[in-house]
């Protein structure tokens, strides 16, 4: 197909690289430098979408973020798509493969279209709360038929084979947008040595320069930009990132930047370079030279393909060679809007007409489009668009905007394009994003960022300053500012002159008058992609929806991915004339980020999979791996959770782990207990009040059980503490209290007890922990470490220094299983090495290995408790049965003992811990069932407790449980109800949690 | 009120919408009120409802500073369930679902509430035993609910990823069918135009900026556009500022204002039909009709009354969902915005009597609140309309801040809201 | 995102590698043992979580592990000073001069 609209040279492209590319399955041709936008409007395309709502034919209006229409859906294969692209921000590129989202059967005959048109009527604002209300099912059905039509683009359905990064940057100056008063202002700011960054959406720096015939110092501005472009970019202190769009303006003058690396490439997955990159920048200050955005007029049929903005028009003749149509009808109500028409015939035959809402323009403009065979219609306004599919022809009267916009007698002018103009809207979205709200400028007709903004600096068409010299100025004046806060020296202007520029001399116009009410009128689209109008507007202000919040939310204007950049102040400008108030009573909804949409992946950089969270490994993971352990996620440890030999089951490997353990010894990596370090004279003092039971009188070489409470009684960690020295200890926490406890401690060292003369450390990396458990322990450690095993010399809850298989080792003869058992600690680096020399030494007793589970198993069978499984921050002490670790007559009045004497600490009937013994003993009760005294007869039921740990237990051959029940310590034989599923009981008798040698001796042995 | 229906629908288009009636009245305030709700949220408006529909108190008026529906009403995730663990709070949100069930009908209003199903992700053994714990608790409270395997959650979700390649990879999930999502707006805007209809005056863009108090009496509401109101009893629903009205009253609540953020993709086809919730990963998920994905984030840490949270906790609950959903990865984020919750120790609300006579407070739903909305609005009705605290409300007292006889939610069940 | 300045590191830093810690210059009861239900639950729970100006406590978790007050706004999020663990904040005039 040729491109039939493709005229002269553009300045963006290359026409020397012809490009391929597919839109809906049809093979067309651009060139380099073009974006999709530009190469469809180049071959000629006019609708590229249908409407959300009425399935209405959508063209391209805009040339930029803008646009509002053209999101199509890019991307070849199943993982490369991307949903929603703008056409217009979308380079080319050879292969592109697009294609539109809506439209059944065809894009061009949209079944939804017939839809749209005869229920369009019976769809105002709110239709959705209106009906379909009577019954859940009715709704239900409805809703998937609603849902079926709604959205635009597809998400993949593979996972992303690109990668995204993020870098941290710090600068003195952000400058966000390379437009006039951005490079004025980088310019101005470079010469000082300031740490620059300016950033701009676009491929290319300039702004609005790119497509003006203005000057610089008497020179094309083009010239003035690539000159200043190559300055900056030669300055060892000046960043300049392009295809980078400022999404986020953040507290702490933290700006996310999005630089769109290789999407104006082919997707080709190359190892190691972003998709996108994500600057994280900090700027100590930050010069906000955003612009502005045309706006268009909001007129009868403003949708129908071929209604554009006009200096859209300008940008896809100028920039990219291309003519969208013949005969050009321009509305509009201030000067711009005659540079289209200029610009139209410059590049060839045709015709263009100018149709001005007021009366008598004076600009230099008027009289330059008249001599360059514009015509030029004054006092005049384009109602209605005559075309369905494409503009055919303007509907254009008189008009008179100091009579109360009469309008005259309706005419009609051929056109295929309707062109524009109804001012510019600063962009003033980033200024909004810390919550000021913007504020409306009668002179400007626009909201400007809020004066009382104390952390931007503005400079030019964001404050409402349009004229190319005045912009160079602000933009130097804001540098010189930022730069003096920071202490750098700046000149305060720049010696550059812009080219005389023509005011825009606007006379304030938003919703065009129909000859018809607007409730009658064809719709007049104020925000085209999710088809709000005008009369939508007028509806929701009638129907008492009348602060702008209200409005937005009712129509859902400015809900789309454009997030209302065209039609915010249409249609906050109609709502106001609808309640009968101005503009700047009415307000303006606020802008949040991002200000362009950015993808998942670059938000999420490189913090996804295996990068989502560190993995912790203990030093014996190789060891575990070759073995073929399987792991459990404990914090974000990776542990060993059983070690299936052959194709054992879990059950089976557990099973022999744990009988291993009772008869002969096991191996268990218990490296991921917190460890913390304490020392200082006051450290014993310090534990005293930290923990619920008395430590005064640990001797050196001792270990204790701690129990460990919040200021309200209940408990929140536990762990064995042993007394290296009077006035040193090592604590262990639980695997995933570790760091919990850390800053617990710290927090009462440093807020309230700073006078107690005590350090805290973590020292959980810097030990290996073993444990040997089992009856054979002693047998197997004995010959391997110089350590005197004793029971007399070395008892249980003792700690003795000595070397292990030729290490460094701290040995401790604490119990988790409730056997004779030895922890053995070493240098972190010697764990793997000791791990290997112990297994090599217990081949001969088959040394088990074994995993938390059998741990699991172990302890519950002798009723210890695993703080966050057997509890829940709602359990005290006394309710575990565990009141004699709690010293109610220590001096100091411990972390957590007011907190249990509170009338409902102290209440009777609490869930208290228990064993549980089922009725049937192959029956393993699922852990977290719900149990009940009595069978309910309705519901709801009477729950007095739930089974916090069950096992089946190898020792003790029956399965067995841990539950805390209701005033459970006082009902010990008593039979309860376990809830195992719907409606599945089990019988379990209540009785003390410890199942195993009650008395303790295994492990005193 | 005028009837909504298709029939209306069809007959209001043949005169082009013209004929519509204002939702609700810009009434001139009263001199006196029997009761006045401080807070037009959706809560607020509720409670007004109910007082005039059930307890046929009538003359109320609603006193909203900003615009009804404008605070956490307007900008939650929108998520509706009742899986509750402790039998309090189970009690009271299963109350609140059963309400919804009915709500549309009852409003004549389609508050959109779509019940698509839960999924409360396990990712961990103990978060497989929290959801079985949960999951038994609920049944026996007689809500729906289940525990599923991985595979039963990739039945329900067929994009979601639960191999073992993971961080955290998915072990299972509960599964409340009955819950789901509803359309925030409305349900503010339905409570309102049923509310007015009965005679309850909505005063909007009025802020209370002190109370009336004669001793430890309260005798009404001063604001800053009709001055002094008076009132027999005032209950304050005002999410986000309990903090500030308590102080007007004199006194304190157990209670800290975070930030809490939410965002939204743009709209993409239907690709997921359910909400999927992961406490291990840090976020929540769902499609709205539209075709957004609504997604929430964790709680930022911090106090806060911005109405904005850092940028971190956004980065981290997108790189979850990608986590979940790889191939969310090239989809565009569109917006983000974010609430203020107001947080108990407990993560329950607190509802009943202050220190201060006839003044009554309603808060502290922390992330959970727009679910609780019917619920809530139910009880605190009947709070207001006698002096007798309903039995369902009775466990949110504030004195249970003293007794230590807390509701421990986010201790127990661990579960985002 | 906060940037907090570390009053120990002396360093500007990002609010990740701080832990927000609650109410400054809560102090712990003397004498718990003497303290009603009331005054217990008061201690615990009950917070000033004022709309403005508030007295914060961090905990640099990811630099100097010390616990530091912040005064903060907490609706603008503004940081008007940093101090360290005992000491008061800078008075208001002082601030201006």
């Amino acid at each position: 197909m040729k491109q039939v609209n493709r005229i002269a040279e553009g300045r963006l492209i290359d026409r020397d690289v012809p490009i391929t590319f597919t839109f809906n399955g049809r093979t067309l041709q651009g060139f380099r430098g073009d974006t999709l936008a530009s190469a469809l409007l180049a071959n000629g395309v006019k609708i590229v979408g249908r409407s959300f709502k009425y399935g209405r034919p959508r063209g391209i209006i805009a040339a930029g973020v803008e646009e509002p229409n053209a999101i199509l859906q890019v991307g070849a294969t199943p993982s490369t798509q991307v949903p929603n692209v703008r056409a217009t921000e979308q380079a080319l590129y050879e292969g592109l493969v697009c294609r539109t989202t809506n439209g059944w059967p065809s894009l061009e005959w949209d079944a939804m279209a017939m839809v749209g048109k005869l229920a369009g009527k019976m769809m105002p604002p709110g239709f959705y709360y209106k009906t379909m209300m009577y019954s859940q099912p009715v709704w239900h059905a409805a809703e998937r038929v609603i849902r079926k039509m709604a959205g635009l683009g597809f998400a993949p359905t593979e996972p992303d084979p690109e990668i995204y990064d993020k870098i941290n940057r710090h600068c003195d100056l952000l400058i966000i947008g390379a437009g006039p008063a951005g490079l004025a202002a980088a310019l101005t700011a470079q010469p000082s040595g300031a740490r620059i960054i300016i950033v701009d959406e676009n491929p290319t720096p300039g702004g609005w320069l790119r497509f003006s015939d203005d000057q610089v110092d008497d020179a094309p501005a083009r010239v003035w930009v690539q000159a200043t472009l190559h300055a900056l970019r030669a300055a060892a202190n000046v960043e300049v990132l392009l295809r980078s769009t400022a999404t986020g303006l953040h507290d702490g003058n933290f700006v996310t930047v999005v630089e769109r690396c290789r999407d104006h490439l082919a997707p080709t997955v190359t190892q190691g370079l972003a998709r996108q990159r994500m600057h994280r920048i900090r700027a100590r200050e930050v010069v906000l030279a955003s612009g502005a955005h045309e706006r268009p007029l909001v007129y009868a049929n403003n949708d129908v393909p071929g209604c554009m903005l006009a200096g859209a028009v300008s940008v896809y003749l100028k920039g990219y060679g291309v003519r969208p149509g013949n005969a050009l009808v321009v509305a509009t109500n201030n000067d711009a809007g005659y540079q289209a028409a200029i610009d139209w015939l410059a590049a060839g035959t045709g015709s263009a007409t100018v149709v001005d809402a007021r009366a008598a323009p004076t600009s230099s403009l008027v009289t330059r489009a008249e001599s360059a065979g514009v015509v030029v219609i004054q006092g005049a306004v384009v109602v209605d668009v005559v075309g369905g599919a494409s503009v055919k022809a303007a509907v254009v009267c008189d008009f008179d905007a100091q009579a109360d916009a009469r309008l005259g007698p309706v005419r009609k002018l051929a056109a295929d394009v309707i062109a524009s103009s109804g001012g510019y809207s600063p962009v003033v979205h980033l200024s909004a994003h810390l919550g000021h709200r913007p504020v409306w400028r009668e002179d400007v007709c626009g909201f400007v960022p809020n004066p009382d903004h104390e952390r931007l600096l503005f400079a030019g068409a964001v404050t409402g300053e349009f004229a190319l010299g005045e912009s160079l100025e602000q933009g130097a004046i804001a540098a010189h500012q930022a730069l003096s806060r920071l202490g750098f020296d700046a000149p305060k202007s720049l010696a550059i002159s812009g080219s005389e520029s023509i005011g825009f001399a606007l006379q304030a116009l938003f919703q065009v008058p129909h000859p018809l009410p607007t409730a009658k009128a064809p719709p007049q689209f104020v925000d085209y992609q999710l088809d709000v109008s005008a009369a939508a507007i007028e509806i929701a202000t009638r129907e008492g929806f009348e602060s702008v919040e209200h409005v937005k939310r009712y129509t859902a204007l400015g809900f789309g991915t454009d997030q209302g950049k065209l039609s915010n102040v249409n249609g906050v400008a109609i709502a106001a004339k609808a309640l009968g108030q101005s503009i700047k009573e009415t307000g303006t909804t606020m802008f949040r980020p991002n200000y362009t949409p950015v993808s998942f992946g670059v938000m999420a950089g490189r913090d996804v999979g295996e990068f989502f969270e560190p993995k912790r490994y203990t030093a014996m993971q190789p060891w575990h791996e070759a073995e073929g352990a399987a792991f459990e996620d404990v914090g974000q440890w990776k542990r060993p959770w059983y070690f299936p030999r052959g194709d054992e089951t879990l059950q089976a490997a557990v099973r022999r782990e744990c009988l291993a353990v009772r008869q002969r010894v096991g191996i268990l990596d218990a490296s991921t207990l917190g460890k913390i370090d304490i020392q200082g004279p006051d450290a014993r003092e310090f534990l005293n009040r930290i923990y619920t039971n008395a430590w005064l009188k640990l001797a050196p070489g001792k270990c204790r059980y701690g129990l460990m409470c919040s200021e309200d009684g209940m408990v929140m960690d536990d762990g064995v503490t042993a007394c290296l020295a009077p006035n040193h200890f090592l604590m262990t926490t639980t695997t995933g209290g570790a760091a919990r406890v850390l800053q617990w401690l710290e927090l009462w060292h440093q807020t309230e007890w700073p006078e107690l003369k005590v350090f805290f450390n973590s020292v959980t990396d810097h030990w290996a922990t073993i444990t040997l458990s089992g009856p054979e322990s002693r047998s197997l450690l004995a010959p391997l470490t110089d350590i005197d095993l004793s029971p007399t010399d070395f008892a249980f809850m003792d700690w003795r220094a000595g070397l292990v298989c030729g290490l460094p080792a701290r040995v401790f003869r604490i119990s988790f299983t409730g056997e004779l058992t030895y922890e053995i600690n070493v240098n972190a680096n010697d764990g793997l090495a000791l791990w290997q020399a112990l297994m090599a030494a217990g081949a001969e007793v088959d040394l088990t290995p074994y995993g938390t589970e059998t741990m699991h198993v172990l302890r519950a069978e002798k009723g210890f408790v695993i703080v966050g499984q057997d509890t829940d921050g709602s359990v005290t002490p006394e309710d575990l049965g565990m009141g004699w670790a709690v010293a109610k007559r220590k001096k100091f009045s411990f972390v957590g003992q007011r907190g249990m004497m509170r009338a409902d600490c102290l209440r009777s009937q609490r869930k208290q811990f228990v064993g549980l013994s089922p009725l049937n003993p192959s029956c393993v009760l699922p852990e977290g069932s719900q149990i009940v005294f009595a069978r309910p007869q309705s519901l709801p039921a009477d729950m007095v407790g739930h089974v916090t740990s069950s096992y089946d237990s190898p020792v003790l051959g029956r399965s067995f449980a841990l539950a805390l029940v209701k005033g459970g310590l006082d009902r010990h034989g008593e039979i309860v109800e376990v809830s195992v599923g719907p409606d599945r009981w089990e019988k379990a008798e209540l009785r003390s949690p410890i199942f195993y040698d009650p008395e303790g001796a295994r492990q005193h042995v | 009120m005028q009837r909504f229906s298709a029939f209306s629908l069809f007959r209001h288009a043949l005169s082009h919408h013209q004929n519509w009636q204002r939702s609700w009245r810009n009434p001139e305030p009263k001199k006196h009120y029997d009761v006045i709700i401080v807070g037009g949220g959706g809560h607020g408006l509720a409670t007004a409802y109910y007082l005039a529909k059930v307890h046929n108190v009538t003359n109320i008026a609603v006193i909203e500073k900003g615009y009804l529906g404008g605070g956490n009403t307007g900008r939650n995730t929108t998520i509706v369930r009742s899986n509750y663990l402790w039998d309090e709070a189970a009690h009271l949100y299963e109350h609140s679902l059963k309400l919804w069930e009915t709500l549309s009908t009852e409003l004549n209003y389609n508050v959109m509430f779509s019940q698509r199903g839960v999924l409360n992700l396990g990712h961990t053994l103990q978060d497989m035993r929290d959801i079985e714990r949960r999951v038994s608790a609920n049944r026996l409270n007689g809500i729906d609910g289940e525990v599923l395997d991985a595979s039963g959650v990739k039945k329900i979700v067929p994009h979601i990823d639960i191999t073992s390649a993971r961080r955290y990879p998915i072990l299972g999930a509960s599964w409340q069918p009955r819950g789901g999502v509803a359309r925030h707006d409305a349900v503010a805007w339905g409570y309102a135009r049923a509310a007015d209809a009965l005679g309850v005056d909505l005063l909007q863009a009025c802020a209370v900026t002190g109370f009336e108090l004669e001793g430890d009496q309260l005798r009404g509401v001063v604001t800053d556009r009709y001055g002094v109101i008076h009132a027999g009893r005032v209950g304050c629903v005002v999410a986000g500022n309990s903090g500030v009205l308590a102080g007007y009253g004199g006194f304190e609540l157990p209670i800290e204002s975070h930030p809490l953020q939410a965002l939204v993709s743009e709209p993409i086809k239907p690709i997921l039909n359910t909400v999927v919730m992961s406490n291990q990963v840090h976020g929540y998920v769902s499609q709205s009709d539209k075709g957004d994905l609504v997604i929430g984030a964790g709680i930022d840490s911090y106090t806060g009354y911005g109405q904005r949270g850092s940028m971190p906790v956004i980065e981290h609950t997108l790189a979850a969902m990608i986590e979940l959903f790889p191939m969310f990865s090239r989809v565009p984020m569109n917006r983000q915005w974010g609430g203020i919750v107001d947080t108990t120790p407990d993560a329950c609300p607190i509802i009943g009597k202050t220190p201060v006579e006839n003044l009554y407070f309603n808060c502290g739903w922390g992330t959970g609140g727009f679910k609780a909305t019917p619920g809530s609005g139910h009880v605190f009705a009947d709070c207001l309309a006698s002096d007798e605290i309903p039995a369902l409300a009775k466990p949110f007292a504030l004195d249970r801040f003293y007794s230590g006889a807390l509701i421990d939610e986010h201790g127990a069940a661990g579960v985002a809201h | 995102m906060l940037r907090i300045h570390c009053p120990y590191c002396q360093e500007l830093r990002d609010e990740p590698e701080f832990h927000y810690s609650g109410e400054a210059h809560l102090a712990r009861p003397d004498d718990p043992a003497s303290c009603s239900d009331a005054q217990w639950g008061t201690y615990l729970y009950f917070r000033r979580n004022p709309r403005g100006r508030h007295h914060e406590m961090w905990y640099h978790a990811a630099g100097c592990r010390r616990f530091f007050n912040v005064v903060r706004d907490t609706v603008t999020y503004d940081i008007e000073q940093t101090y360290a663990m005992g000491a008061q904040p800078v008075k208001d005039e002082a601030l201006l001069q």
